[in-house]
C-alpha cells in the first residue's frame, strides 16, 4: 500500500516539555510527544484541554513559554512558521476565496518560485489524490465543505510538508463525510508518509485513524498508545472514561484482581489497592443470561452490527444501589430481553481498570 | 424569513397571512412614496441648475455655457482658476486614496489579527472626525499646517512647500469615517485569522500575506472606500477656502462670483459625477459575485429578507 521511497520522507517529530499559558491559566502543562517518521499521531481530549495549542507550537503559530519543538533532528522553536515547511489543515474552512481549487494548491509551490509547468503538473497531481480532477476550476463557494476540505488537504501537501498538522479537520462536515474523508486522510497519509498529527474531539475518529493516539487532558498528556491498547489497557479513569464506554461497577479488590456481580476479573497496572473500588468494565466484557437473576433488564436497542442492553443490577454485597449499566449483546439476540425481565449480568473476566471507589 | 416565500404559506393559519399581505402592501406604498420623494427633492435643484445654464437672461435658449465648458483650450485660457482647481482635486483625490489605504488596510488587518483589544479604541478614532466639523478641524489644523509649511518651504522651497496637495492630509481625515466602515464590512466577510494563517504555514511572510491574500479578498471594500473618498475630495470646499487653497469647489466658487452660469454648470456635471461614482460602487464586486460584497449590497441584501 505504501511506497517505500516516499516513507522514507517521514521526520521524527520531538515536543518536549511544552508550556504555554493564557492569563496564569496553563494551556500546556509540560508537553512531551514524539512522532515517528511517517507516523499518524491523534491527539485526543475535550474541549480546550490545549490540543489546538500543541499543534500551533508545533506549526510555529504560538509561541511556547518554555519547552522546545524539533523536527528531523532540528530545533526549530524559534522559526516562524512561514520557515517551517508544515502543511496544514484547519477546522474553519480556509480556502482563498479569490482563487480556484488549483490555484489554491499551487499557492504554495508559486511562493517557493516553482516553474508554472511544475506548479501545475503538481497541483494535478495533488487534486487526484484526493479526487477532486474534476473540480479544478471551482472557487470555494461552488464546492462542498467536504470537497473544500480535500483541497485544503491537496494544498498543504503540495509543499511537501516535513510535517502534516490536522487540527480537528472534519469537524464542520456531517456524519457521512465526515467517515469518508477521515479513511481518505488515512489512505493519503500512508500513500505520502508524512509524519502527521491529528487534532480531534472525536474519540471514534482518533482511534479510527491514528497510529498512536495521545489522550489530554487540562494540558497534560494522560496516555500515549496505540488505538487498541489505548482502549483495553487504559492508565486511568479518565482516559478509560473518555475512550470508548465504561460501566462504573461497585465491586472489592483482592491480590491484583477484583471481584465484581458475583465474578472475577484480572486487573490492569494502576488499579486501586486491595480494598472497596470502583471497576471500570467495558459494555462487551458484561454478558447476560438467565441463570440466577441479579438484575432487571431496563431497555434494549438494536444498534445494526450489535445491541445494547441496559440493565440495573439488585442492590448487593459489594454495593448499594446501583447505576445502571450497558451490556453488548448480539443484534440476534436483542429481541429476547425486554424492559422489566429478570436477568444475570456477568463479567467475562477480561482485564479491567480498578480505582478508588467515589 | 417566516413564511414559505414561494408557496405563501403561513406558517401560524390564515388570518396572519392577510395581516401579513396587508403590512407587505403598505410597506411597498411607503417605500415607494419615499423613494418618490428622495428624486423629487434631488432632481428638482438639478433642474434647475440644467434651467439656468442653458437659458440666458432672457428666457432665450442659449448654450454657450456649455459649448464653453466642452471647449478645453477656452476654458483653462478664460477660467485658469478652473483648471487649477480641477488638477488639484484630482491630485488630492489620489493623494487621498492612497495615504488612506496605505494607513487603514495595514492597521486594521494587524489589529483584527493581533491586537482585537485594540479595535474599540481604532473605531472610535476612526469614527471620530463625523463628530468633528469641519471649521473646527481647520482651528486644530491651522498650527499643525502653519508649522509643516514652514518646514517644506525650509527643505523643498515654496512651490512644494505652499502646494495645494497637503490638503490631502487633513483630507484622509475627513475620509477616514466612511473608509473605515467599508474596509470594515470587508474584513469582517473573511475569515483573515484563518486564511493569513493557511498562508503564513505555506512559506508567505507577512508582506506576502496582505498583498496576496488579504488585499485581493477586500477588492470590493477596498474599491468602495476608495470611490467614497474620491467623491468626497472632489466636493470638499471649506476646508480647502479656508486654508486659502484652490480646488474644485474653491474655483467653482470664485467662479460664481464672476460668471455664474459657468460655475453653476461645472457644479451640475460633478454632482452628476458623484451620483454616477455613488451608483457605480453599488455594482462593483458583482462580476466575480461572493468574497467581500460592499456595504450598500449587504444593506440591499438586508432589506431584500425582511
Ligand atoms: N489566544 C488565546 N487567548 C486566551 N486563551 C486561550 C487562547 N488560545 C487558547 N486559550 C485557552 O487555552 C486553553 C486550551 O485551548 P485549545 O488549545 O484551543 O484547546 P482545544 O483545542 O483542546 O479545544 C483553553 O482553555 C483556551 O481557553
Ligand atoms: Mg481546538
Amino acid at each position: 500500500m505504501s511506497a517505500p521511497t516516499e516513507t522514507a520522507r517521514g521526520v521524527t517529530v520531538e515536543l518536549t516539555d511544552l508550556r504555554r499559558s493564557y492569563g496564569g491559566i496553563p494551556a500546556l502543562d509540560g508537553l512531551t510527544l514524539h512522532l515517528a517518521p511517517g507516523e499518524l499521531v491523534a491527539l485526543l481530549g475535550p474541549s480546550g484541554c490545549g490540543k489546538t495549542t500543541a499543534l500551533r507550537c508545533l506549526a510555529g503559530l504560538e509561541d511556547p513559554d518554555s519547552g522546545t519543538v524539533s523536527v528531523g533532528g532540528r530545533d526549530v522553536t524559534g522559526v516562524p512558521t512561514n520557515k517551517r515547511d508544515m502543511g496544514m489543515v484547519f477546522q474553519a474552512y480556509s480556502l482563498f476565496p479569490h482563487l480556484t481549487a488549483r490555484e489554491n494548491v499551487e499557492f504554495g509551490l508559486l511562493l517557493r518560485k516553482r516553474a508554472a509547468s511544475e506548479r501545475r503538473s503538481r497541483a494535478a497531481e495533488m487534486l487526484d489524490l484526493v479526487g477532486l480532477s474534476s473540480q479544478m476550476d471551482k472557487y470555494a463557494h461552488q464546492m462542498s465543505g467536504g470537497q473544500q476540505q480535500r483541497v485544503a488537504l491537496a494544498r498543504a501537501l503540495a509543499i511537501e510538508p516535513t510535517v502534516l498538522l490536522l487540527d480537528e479537520p472534519l469537524s464542520a462536515l456531517d456524519a457521512k463525510v465526515r467517515v469518508q474523508l477521515r479513511d481518505e486522510i488515512r489512505r493519503i497519509q500512508t500513500e505520502v508518509g508524512t509524519t502527521t498529527l491529528f487534532v480531534t474531539h472525536d474519540q471514534e475518529e482518533a482511534l479510527a485513524v491514528a497510529d498512536r493516539v495521545g489522550v489530554m487532558r487540562s494540558g497534560v498528556l494522560q496516555q500515549i498508545a496505540a488505538p487498541e491498547e489505548l482502549y483495553s489497557r487504559p492508565v486511568n479513569d479518565f482516559v478509560a472514561d473518555f475512550v470508548g464506554v465504561t460501566n462504573r461497577v461497585p465491586g472489592h479488590v483482592s491480590g491484583g484482581s477484583a471481584s465484581v456481580l458475583g465474578g472475577r476479573v484480572e486487573l490492569l497496572p494502576g488499579s486501586a489497592g486491595d480494598g472497596t473500588a470502583t471497576v471500570l468494565v467495558r459494555p462487551e466484557h458484561l454478558t447476560l443470561d438467565r441463570t440466577a437473576a441479579n438484575a432487571t433488564v431496563v431497555s434494549a436497542s438494536f444498534l445494526g452490527s450489535h445491541a445494547k442492553v441496559v440493565v440495573t443490577p439488585d442492590a448487593g454485597a459489594e454495593g448499594t444501589a446501583a447505576a445502571p449499566l450497558v451490556v453488548q449483546v448480539r443484534s440476534a439476540d436483542v429481541g429476547s430481553f425486554s424492559p422489566g425481565d429478570r436477568v444475570c449480568v456477568r463479567p467475562t473476566g477480561a482485564a479491567a481498570l480498578a480505582v478508588a471507589a467515589g | 424569513m417566516t413564511g414559505s416565500p414561494m408557496t405563501g404559506l403561513p406558517l401560524n393559519g390564515a388570518p396572519v397571512k392577510g395581516q401579513r399581505a396587508v403590512r407587505l402592501r403598505r410597506q411597498t406604498w411607503f417605500r415607494r412614496v419615499v423613494v418618490t420623494v428622495v428624486v423629487i427633492a434631488f432632481l428638482i435643484p438639478l433642474y434647475g441648475m440644467l434651467n439656468f445654464t442653458t437659458h440666458d437672461p432672457s428666457g432665450q435658449v442659449d448654450l454657450t455655457t456649455w459649448r464653453t465648458l466642452v471647449d478645453v483650450n477656452k476654458i483653462s485660457t478664460d477660467y485658469p482658476d478652473l483648471a487649477t482647481g480641477f488638477v488639484a482635486s484630482v491630485g488630492l483625490a489620489i493623494v487621498t486614496v492612497s495615504v488612506m489605504l496605505v494607513l487603514l488596510v495595514p492597521t486594521m488587518t494587524w489589529v483584527r489579527l493581533r491586537l482585537p483589544s485594540m479595535s474599540r479604541p481604532v473605531e472610535f478614532i476612526c469614527l471620530l472626525p463625523l463628530t468633528v466639523p469641519a471649521i473646527v478641524l481647520v482651528v486644530g489644523l491651522s498650527p499643525v499646517y502653519s508649522w509643516l509649511t514652514d518646514w517644506l518651504v525650509y527643505f523643498f522651497g515654496e512651490s512644494v512647500g505652499e502646494s495645494t496637495i497637503w490638503l490631502g492630509l487633513a483630507y484622509v481625515i475627513l475620509v477616514l469615517p466612511y473608509s473605515y466602515r467599508s474596509i470594515d464590512a470587508g474584513l469582517r466577510a473573511i475569515d483573515v485569522r484563518t486564511l493569513s494563517e493557511a498562508a503564513r504555514s505555506l512559506g508567505a511572510g507577512w508582506p506576502t500575506v496582505m498583498w496576496r491574500v488579504v488585499l485581493p479578498n477586500l477588492r470590493t471594500a477596498v474599491l468602495s472606500a476608495s470611490f467614497l473618498s474620491v467623491a468626497l475630495v472632489l466636493g470638499e470646499f471649506t476646508i480647502a477656502n479656508l486654508f486659502s487653497r484652490t480646488n474644485l469647489q474653491v474655483a467653482m466658487y470664485l467662479l460664481g462670483k464672476s460668471d455664474a452660469q459657468i460655475s453653476i454648470a461645472v457644479g451640475l456635471v460633478s454632482l452628476v459625477f458623484a451620483f454616477l461614482v455613488l451608483f457605480a460602487m453599488s455594482f462593483v464586486g458583482t462580476t466575480r459575485g461572493r468574497t467581500t460584497r460592499s456595504p450598500f449590497r449587504l444593506r440591499r441584501n438586508r432589506q431584500e429578507s425582511t
